[in-house]
């Protein structure tokens, strides 16, 4: 690990924030795909506008896990999860949760670009339209406050009628970014976002990522230790379904408590 | 060159050849069908072919009313399987998936798939045409559409199938309903698809004769009456073409060649559609 990275974003004020309060609790939370138990008694808080990063190696269960905050699993049968996910107190996992007001508040962006096959102002309407009912000009505006948040504005401003599919891997990315964030939720999960980006695009949405967190719950799952430094406040590491260690950022990547860690965020792992 | 390099440009070489013989084999009987049609069919081309009625033997005639009913029977049949075929397409793929439903219908649809076009007729006769006391559109209609059914259920299923995961995922994350997914997102981005398979199946109805010959039959006469005999195309070149008339002879090859041709343009259409979307 790049001990520069660690030490230059030290100095940026985290510090300087309120305390971080929990946004999400997970409790004894175990996942299984079928038989197979791919989370084994995880228990971490999310901070509230706080940046919060998985990292471990590939089949750790960091994505699992990720899907699990906003139950993208139960689409496939099969999969399930046994513990609790407190979301702002309320326990998501209880039977009875309405999973469509659960999504609207906890939203999430993807590794591969997800364009809708439309254009790019009705993929922000598109979302937006399933909970408010917004006049034209509402949602005009809503569309340009959502791109702008993404820092796709002016970018996409002069072809909003365009397909979203006509534009390049990191523009795309951050129209899903801005089609998240366009219904407001509360919480953002990131997983891998930046994995299929070039450089520039990367660093233009972990930019945002830091944008982000002032009004939003950040959760995301990278492969890119220097990312996870880069963009988290929190950073928990995981191996095999369980949760090695969790902890401030800086404290994981500048003094893990646990052998593995080190091992891990050193390139000594395996 | 080596005596290894020398064989395998030989093999290589006896290779094409054989594959371009076998090509030309095929193309041969289809430019020889296509020849003879244009032979026959092109001399018989005219403008009264449009306006006036197949005839009786031994003067002259059109096939308005052939054309006419050919269009009301295949489109009647495309707005009923068109919607039918879509619908249990999307329960196939999003929603029955592999369950015990899904798979048996999955089955029963890839019999009805290939079942002879003469048993969806004789079904039909028995089921509608003997029990109303009559031919009809209507009946030949409903033969067409059971044949285009299965057709549109296949290619509609295989479509969503090439939907990738990630975007039904991403717009079940906004909290869409599965409905609004399925219909705004995912059915969408196939759209290209699904319209080539309707369009196929209109081109494969357009030419079907054994179902028609059970339950619309035809009409010599203009009928616009969709619950009485009516005259199309396939059935008048079956009875045309068999008959002693040079006249009724020459409409037959006329109406065959017209056939054909819609086919190619919707065949090609359909293929511009898809290469379309695509594209996109």
């Amino acid at each position: 690990m790049n001990v520069e990275t660690v030490a230059a974003r030290a100095e940026t004020p985290t510090q300087g924030l309120a305390p971080a309060m929990p946004k999400m609790s997970i409790r004894n939370l175990d996942f299984f795909y079928g038989r197979f138990r791919a989370l084994k008694n995880i228990n971490l808080d999310v901070a509230e506008r706080r940046v919060t990063a998985f990292i471990g190696p590939s089949g750790c269960g960091k994505s699992t896990l990720l899907r699990t905050l906003n139950r993208m699993y139960s689409l496939y049968p099969g999969q399930r999860a046994i513990g609790e996910i407190l979301l702002d107190g309320d326990d998501i996992l209880a039977p009875g949760v309405d999973i469509n007001m659960l999504r609207a508040k906890v939203g999430m962006v993807f590794q591969k670009p997800t364009p809708f096959p439309m254009s790019i102002y009705d993929n922000i309407a598109f979302g937006v339209s399933l909970y408010e009912n917004l006049s034209g000009r509402a949602m005009d505006e809503r569309v340009e406050w959502a791109l702008t948040k993404a820092a796709m504005w002016d970018e996409a401003k002069d072809k909003l009628k365009q397909s979203g599919m006509a534009l390049s891997g990191g523009q795309q990315q951050r129209l899903c970014i801005a089609r998240a964030v366009s219904v407001k939720p509360e919480v953002l999960l990131l997983d891998e976002p930046t994995s299929a980006l070039d450089p520039i695009s990367t660093a233009k949405i972990e930019e945002l990522i830091t944008e982000l967190k002032e009004d939003y719950t950040i959760a995301i799952v990278t492969h890119n230790m220097q990312q996870a430094a880069r963009v988290s406040d929190f950073t928990g590491y995981m191996y095999l379904g369980e949760l090695v260690e969790f902890g401030e950022t800086d404290q994981i990547f500048l003094k893990p408590k646990r052998k593995a860690t080190e091992d891990y965020i050193t390139g000594r792992f395996g | 060159m080596t005596a290894l390099h020398r064989k395998r440009l030989f093999v290589n070489r006896m290779n094409l050849v054989i594959s371009m013989a076998t090509m030309a084999f095929g193309m041969l009987f289809l430019l020889w069908i296509l020849w003879v049609l244009f032979a026959k069919g092109f001399s018989a081309l005219s403008p009264t072919l449009f306006t006036q009625m197949t005839p009786p033997p031994g003067s002259a005639g059109g096939l308005a009313n052939a054309i006419y009913g050919s269009v009301m029977i295949v489109g009647v049949a495309t707005f009923i399987s068109t919607p039918i075929g879509i619908l249990a397409g999307i329960y196939l793929a999003e929603y029955g998936k592999n369950g015990w439903l899904a798979r048996l219908a999955r089955f029963i649809n890839d019999i009805l798939l290939s079942a002879p076009s003469i048993v969806i007729g004789l079904f039909v006769y028995t089921v509608y045409v003997m029990q109303v006391g009559h031919f009809s559109g209507w009946a030949g209609s409903f033969a067409l559409a059971l044949i285009a059914i299965p057709v549109v259920v296949r290619t509609t299923e295989n479509m969503l199938h090439l939907v990738p995961a990630s975007l039904r995922e991403a717009a079940v994350a906004l909290g869409a309903p599965m409905w609004k997914v399925i219909l705004r997102v995912t059915l969408k981005a196939v759209r290209g698809g699904v319209v080539t398979g309707i369009l196929l199946a209109v081109a494969r109805m357009a030419g079907e004769t054994a179902p028609l010959l059970f339950t619309a039959l035809n009409n010599q006469f203009w009928s616009a009456n969709m619950d009485a005999p009516m005259a199309n195309l396939p059935v008048v070149i079956f009875q045309f073409a068999m008959s002693p008339f040079d006249d009724w002879k020459s409409l037959a090859w006329a109406a065959a060649l017209l056939i054909t041709l819609t086919v190619l343009i919707i065949n090609i259409l359909a293929r511009t559609v898809f290469r379309q979307s695509a594209v996109r």
